[in-house]
């Protein structure tokens, strides 16, 4: 197999004496796209943050294309910028209109000469569809339009690999599907993705591996076909069942049962 | 009579008006540097700030003023005006400083972070995109804090600076007309802390960012 491009090992994170997660070991490959679930609080998130070092872990090694970044002295700013995020709350940058917050890593990151930064920036609204938003404010658009704008803000720095930490949680229903459109163009596009989210939908749909998350450890991981149906564990089958439920798509889970 | 009296004043308004100039800036550079100190400066520089505004706040500024003046004037040699202005500006900075912390606090971590995730490093995601969102947020209330700066240039009177309510005082002895001498002072401080105010509405209005159309 070739390298990965993400690869983690034993990595491991507390506060204090709270162990977010334990000794997690993951491995994404070019074109990946792996999808992440399990319960709330169970480090799904502060595992994201810690892969793109925006969380410094207790334990344990990540490496990108094959150099170590939580080596001592790598330069964080330098890995971060091949590792695009894109955050449940978007976190568009206020002051700055959708075009300039695509822009801006271009500009003070990547110091692109001006007009090459536009044209990127004008380049990347257009593939989320919002190159007639390219002059809003954040607090002039929806909720799935500043996500759109996050993602192209994102994708702009051309990353190896995006970060999707629960895109439409905060996202009311009928804006969700314009954020997933989008991601699955990405996926389309064979952009290696590693995504939390409670879409289970898309995660069938998309994902070609699936880990469910238990209490900061990796419970299971398969092919989406091997986690709906063919559950190794109890526990990954009463999660999917009850979030399956939750979110309609019944028929496509087999009922936990109690004699197995 | 009342030709001289005004122009006397008005003078002594040339006077106050440097002394904010002075100490407001000052109290400006220095408050938002200690304000960021405070917020990203790391554990112990974050209690060194907490202590300095304790303190600063907790004294009344004439006091302070003294104590500074002595400090400042016993070891170079300046003026009273110069040596007022400085003390005030170090007095505002602690003032200041605490309306820049909580700016910086309101623009909230999310920001920061969403900046690292970009690629910026922690000084040029403070520049680029917490400090513009900081810099709007504070200016009511710095608005607020440079007409007290404005009102309280009158401590300097105390250090002997001819400044507005010092030639005001010295009228209402010579003349007998202590209304006059006072009231002239009054109207003039309140059209010099309204025009200011009015200035900084305006700034606001003009870097308001838009919001739902």
């Amino acid at each position: 197999m070739d390298e990965p491009i993400l690869k983690a090992q034993g990595l491991t994170k507390k506060y204090g004496e709270n162990v977010v997660f334990k000794d997690i070991d993951l491995a994404v490959q070019q074109g990946d796209i792996i999808v992440i679930i399990g319960p709330s609080g169970t480090g799904k998130s502060t595992l994201l943050r810690c892969l793109n070092l925006l969380t410094k872990a207790d334990g344990g090694k990540i490496w990108l294309d094959g150099e170590e970044i939580t080596a001592p002295g790598h330069n964080e700013d330098e890995v971060r910028q091949h590792i695009g995020m894109v955050f449940q709350n978007f976190l568009l940058f206020n002051h700055l209109t959708a075009l300039d917050n695509v822009m801006l890593g271009l500009t003070k990151v990547k110091h692109l000469p001006r007009e090459q930064a536009l044209e990127k920036a004008l380049s990347e609204l257009k593939r989320v569809g919002l190159a007639d938003r390219a002059g809003h404010y954040p607090g002039q658009l929806s909720g799935g339009q500043q996500q759109r704008v996050a993602i192209a803000r994102a994708l702009a720095m051309d990353p190896r690999v995006m970060l999707f930490d629960e895109p439409t949680s905060a996202l009311d229903p009928e804006l969700i599907g314009e954020v997933l459109e989008v991601m699955r163009q990405l996926a389309l596009q064979k952009m290696t993705m590693l995504v939390v989210t409670h879409e289970m939908g898309f995660a069938r749909e998309v994902a070609n591996r699936i880990i469910f998350m238990e209490k900061g450890s990796i419970i299971e991981e398969g092919t989406p076909d091997e986690l709906f149906l063919r559950p190794k564990f109890e526990r990954t089958r009463e999660f999917l069942w009850k979030i399956t439920e939750l979110y309609g798509h019944k028929h496509e889970t087999t009922q936990p049962t109690e004699d197995l | 009579m009342l030709q001289n009296l005004i122009t006397y004043i008005g003078n002594g308004t040339i006077v106050t008006v440097g002394v904010t100039l002075v100490a407001l800036p000052m109290g400006m550079v220095l408050g938002l540097t200690f304000g960021l100190l405070y917020i990203y400066g790391g554990k112990w520089l974050s209690r060194l700030m907490t202590a300095y505004s304790t303190l600063m706040r907790g004294v009344p500024q004439i006091v302070l003023l003294f104590i500074l003046y002595f400090i400042i004037a016993g070891s170079i040699n300046i003026s009273p005006f110069w040596a007022g202005s400085i003390a005030l500006g170090v007095i505002s900075s602690a003032y200041q400083m605490e309306i820049f912390r909580g700016a910086l606090l309101s623009v909230g971590g999310g920001q920061m972070m969403a900046a690292r995730a970009v690629g910026l490093s922690r000084w040029r995601a403070i520049r680029y995109i917490v400090l513009p969102q900081a810099l709007r947020l504070a200016i009511p209330p710095w608005s607020n804090e440079a007409s007290i700066v404005l009102k309280d240039s009158s401590l300097v009177y105390a250090l002997g600076v001819p400044e507005i309510l010092r030639r005001a005082q010295q009228l209402s002895a010579t003349s007998q007309q202590p209304f006059l001498a006072f009231g002239t002072a009054a109207v003039i401080y309140f059209i010099l802390v309204f025009t200011t105010n009015r200035l900084l509405d305006y700034l606001e209005q003009r870097t308001r960012l838009p919001a739902q159309l």
